[in-house]
């Protein structure tokens, strides 16, 4: 009982809080894809950015004396969404919609994306520092244990405060955008859009209101799962840019420009990431008892070592991009 | 610039235009000198220099072909790896080991994966298809990668326990370089074969995620390249400041002779690398490159073979990415595989490459300069500015700005991505655009 304890502690809990961080950031990487045709790079820098946001809304909030029984990073969420939202909009405005209007490649605004990049982390690290902050300075996180004693276990079921809040507002995130995307007439204009943009057009579809709504979704996501990630580690300037390329694998393997498929690879590549760092003789250790006598499983079973974790997201990029380009399901292309 | 024959006159005129950039930046050259002293001056300059070669690279991949390589930091790191072990001083604690033993061991192992996985890539022979085929070639590869694990797994902890690392063969540094970018053709020869056939997106996040492969590589392959407890001090091909010293010298002094002897020998791998690079794209290999860049539909249909084409560039310009990355680490005397980021390694490239003009050469060498040298002053410019400004605030009661020397630091990025920004919107061709000669 304890090997299952132990594997929901360290590969179902985790894996999902990682999935969930992963799918919300390849959410909005595949509809800027799906919409506008161009590989957003600068999409890990809008989570920091957003994160950012929530971190200074929160500390204000503390400041100003507001106790919650949640925590504040979780309060000050919807109002850093719009904010971030906005900031969106404003970067789009300012760096990408001048490069559309002259017709550029997307390969062009790909790299504007990059350049874009550099400014927001170069202002990030301008404005706070380089140093690691976090989001529980005044307040403890919680930590839930719940006991498995009932079902023969000695060690409890932990999981945190923040990541049990993270997985409601993951699937309230889901099913919203599930719903805005089959039911509004806006989402099926996107849909529309992202499907084929010209034919989308002459049908009479308002297509720059798309590219608002598109931006906006996109950076309302990016500062949900940037400050999800934020609040499950802590806060820095790199943050997400060492996620921006999982992300990208993940709305890869899903297909790019398919938003469920983005929600599928992010939990995929979480989970592989996981799994693959993950020491299997804690679990199969009981099997030692059935193999003979000098057949004990080596003390260390995991597939990768620890530091290649990041390398498993590319590894599966790599491998989906040689095997089935188009993600598993089929995804855009340009 | 031998098309410059045009008419146009004044700033159209892409010969007058080069030389008015070029005299600006010997200008920021000699300005720099003066503020910052001769040699750090020089510093900068053997920098930009194996910069500029490594922006090359680049410009034979992106500005003739049209490829994209988000993998340079990946180069770099290969090339200053294979510099190590070939020019490092020889670790006789390793070779009087077992490790040679166990890696040899462990290079059979990988030698019986890949058999392995060969064989299984042959099963259609003996009648299996599709899907069992493909199960076979997937078991195939896993019990490879656990054979090879077993075997290097023992010697890698073997090696760190004893010896340390490898260490180096102990030969010329410049051996060193051009072992580099051995290295990295055959790694970029792989690369490509993977990755090339992909469209230009997926082909940049492919490269950028294989690139951190590498980096994730070499930084924890402790027992070759010494991982992240780095490895100094690299010899120098040239004399070092301390054997000029030794000769008699003063201190200042040697420390310039030393790097304007490095220097002389960077401007000359930088210039021989430029004729070959100029009179290639010149010609009709050139002229297909561009061909195929500008339409690969046409010119795969008058009969040329597009993706071994771009293998080609591909490799030529990753031999020069290896070839900088090694002099960089040379130059720097220390092999410090956490020093390499995206941002200054791959992006700072890219930069470089668009702003000085994709497709000519000489405005890649101009624009790597005069990049380089941007990224190297805005630090010093911030910290004044902040310094001022942190005066202001001090004297109007806000009090003083904290850690302004690692926020300065931070000015760097943003003014590297002001640039790009700018450089796209308002000169996307760069500051000299490639120029495409027409006759008749």
């Amino acid at each position: 009982m304890d090997e299952l304890i132990f594997f929901i502690n360290r590969v179902l809990i985790s894996g999902t809080v990682l999935g969930s961080i992963y799918a919300l950031g390849a959410v909005g990487v595949t509809l800027i894809f799906g919409i506008l045709r161009f590989a957003h790079f600068a999409h890990g820098d809008m989570m920091t950015m957003g994160a950012f946001v929530a971190f200074v809304l929160a500390a204000a909030m503390t400041a100003m004396g507001i106790v919650t029984p949640l925590p504040a990073g979780f309060v000050v969420l919807p109002l850093a969404m719009i904010i971030t939202a906005v900031l969106a909009l404003g970067l789009d405005k300012g760096f990408y919609a001048p490069l559309r209007q002259r017709g550029a490649k997307p390969v062009t605004l790909l790299i504007a994306s990059i350049g874009v990049t550099l400014m927001i982390q170069g202002l990030t690290r301008l404005i706070f520092g380089s140093g690691t902050r976090t989001f529980f300075d005044t307040e403890s996180k919680d930590i839930f244990r719940i006991d498995m004693s009932w079902a023969g276990g000695s060690r409890p079921i932990s999981i945190t405060e923040p990541q049990v809040i993270m997985f409601i507002v993951t699937a309230l995130i889901v099913v919203a955008l599930h719903l805005f995307l089959t039911r509004s007439r806006l989402g099926k204009a996107m849909r529309a859009m992202a499907d084929n943009a010209a034919l989308a057009q002459v049908s009479g579809i308002n297509t720059a209101l798309v590219v608002r709504v598109t931006w906006v979704i996109a950076g309302a996501l990016a500062c949900v799962a940037g400050t999800m990630l934020a609040l499950d580690v802590a806060l820095m300037p790199d943050l997400a840019f060492n996620i921006v390329l999982p992300i990208f694998a993940a709305a890869i393997v899903g297909g790019l420009g398919h938003a469920y498929g983005a929600i599928v690879g992010g939990f995929l590549i979480a989970f592989a990431e996981t799994m693959a760092v993950f020491n299997w003789t804690a679990v199969l250790r009981p099997i030692n008892g059935l193999l003979p006598e000098g057949m004990a499983l080596p003390a260390n079973l995991a597939l990768v070592p620890t530091e290649y974790k990041l390398t498993v997201a590319f590894v599966i990029l790599v491998i989906t991009l040689l095997v089935r380009p188009t993600g598993i399901f089929k995804g855009a292309s340009t | 610039m031998s098309a410059a024959a045009t008419t146009s006159k004044g700033w159209d005129s892409p010969l007058r235009r080069g030389l008015m950039l070029f005299a600006a930046m010997f200008l920021i050259v000699v300005v720099v000198g003066v503020t910052q002293g001769t040699a750090s001056m020089l510093l900068i300059l053997v920098q930009a220099t194996a910069f500029a070669l490594i922006a090359l690279g680049l410009n034979i991949q992106w500005g003739y072909g049209g490829l994209f390589n988000f993998a340079i930091m990946g180069f770099l790191m290969v090339g200053g790896a294979s510099t190590v072990f070939l020019s490092y001083p020889v670790n006789p604690e390793f070779w009087n080991s077992d490790g040679p033993m166990m890696l040899g061991r462990a290079l059979l192992a990988f030698l019986a994966g890949l058999v392995l996985v060969l064989l299984a890539r042959q099963s259609h022979r003996i009648g299996l298809r599709g899907a069992w085929k493909t199960t076979l070639v997937v078991l195939a590869w896993f019990a490879g990668y656990l054979i090879y694990r077993s075997q290097i797994d023992p010697a890698a902890a073997y090696i760190e326990s004893t010896a340390g690392f490898v260490g180096g063969l102990g030969l010329h540094p410049v051996l060193g370089w051009a072992f580099g970018g051995l290295v990295s053709a055959f790694i970029a020869f792989f690369i490509g074969k993977i990755s090339l056939g992909l469209r230009t997106d997926y082909l940049a996040i492919a490269t950028i995620g294989i690139s951190e492969i590498l980096r994730a590589l070499i930084k924890n392959m402790d027992w070759l390249t010494r991982g992240t407890m780095t490895v100094s001090p690299m010899p120098w091909p040239t004399p070092l400041p301390q054997q000029l010293q030794a000769m008699g010298s003063s201190i200042p002094e040697s420390f310039v002779l030393a790097r304007v002897w490095f220097l002389v020998l960077a401007v000359i791998i930088l210039v021989g690398a430029f004729i070959i690079v100029e009179r290639a794209y010149g010609g009709p290999w050139g002229r297909m490159m561009r061909a195929i860049r500008d339409n690969h539909i046409a010119a795969s249909s008058m009969g040329k073979d597009v993706t071994g084409r771009q293998l080609e560039l591909f490799i030529f310009g990753s031999v020069l990415m290896g070839i900088g990355g090694a002099i960089l680490a040379t130059f720097t005397q220390i092999f410090d595989p956490s020093g390499y980021q995206p941002i200054n390694h791959t992006f700072m490239i890219w930069v470089m490459v668009i702003v000085g003009g994709a497709g000519n050469n000489w405005g890649v060498v101009l624009g790597s300069f005069l990049i380089y040298i941007v990224w190297i002053i805005s630090d010093p410019l911030a910290q004044l500015i902040f310094l001022n400004l942190s005066s202001v605030t001090d004297s109007l009661g806000w009090g003083a700005i904290p850690e302004i020397e690692s926020r300065s630091l931070q000015m760097r990025v943003f003014v590297l991505g002001v640039v790009i920004t700018i450089a796209l919107r308002y000169a996307p061709k760069g500051l000299i655009p490639e120029v495409v000669r027409r006759e008749g």
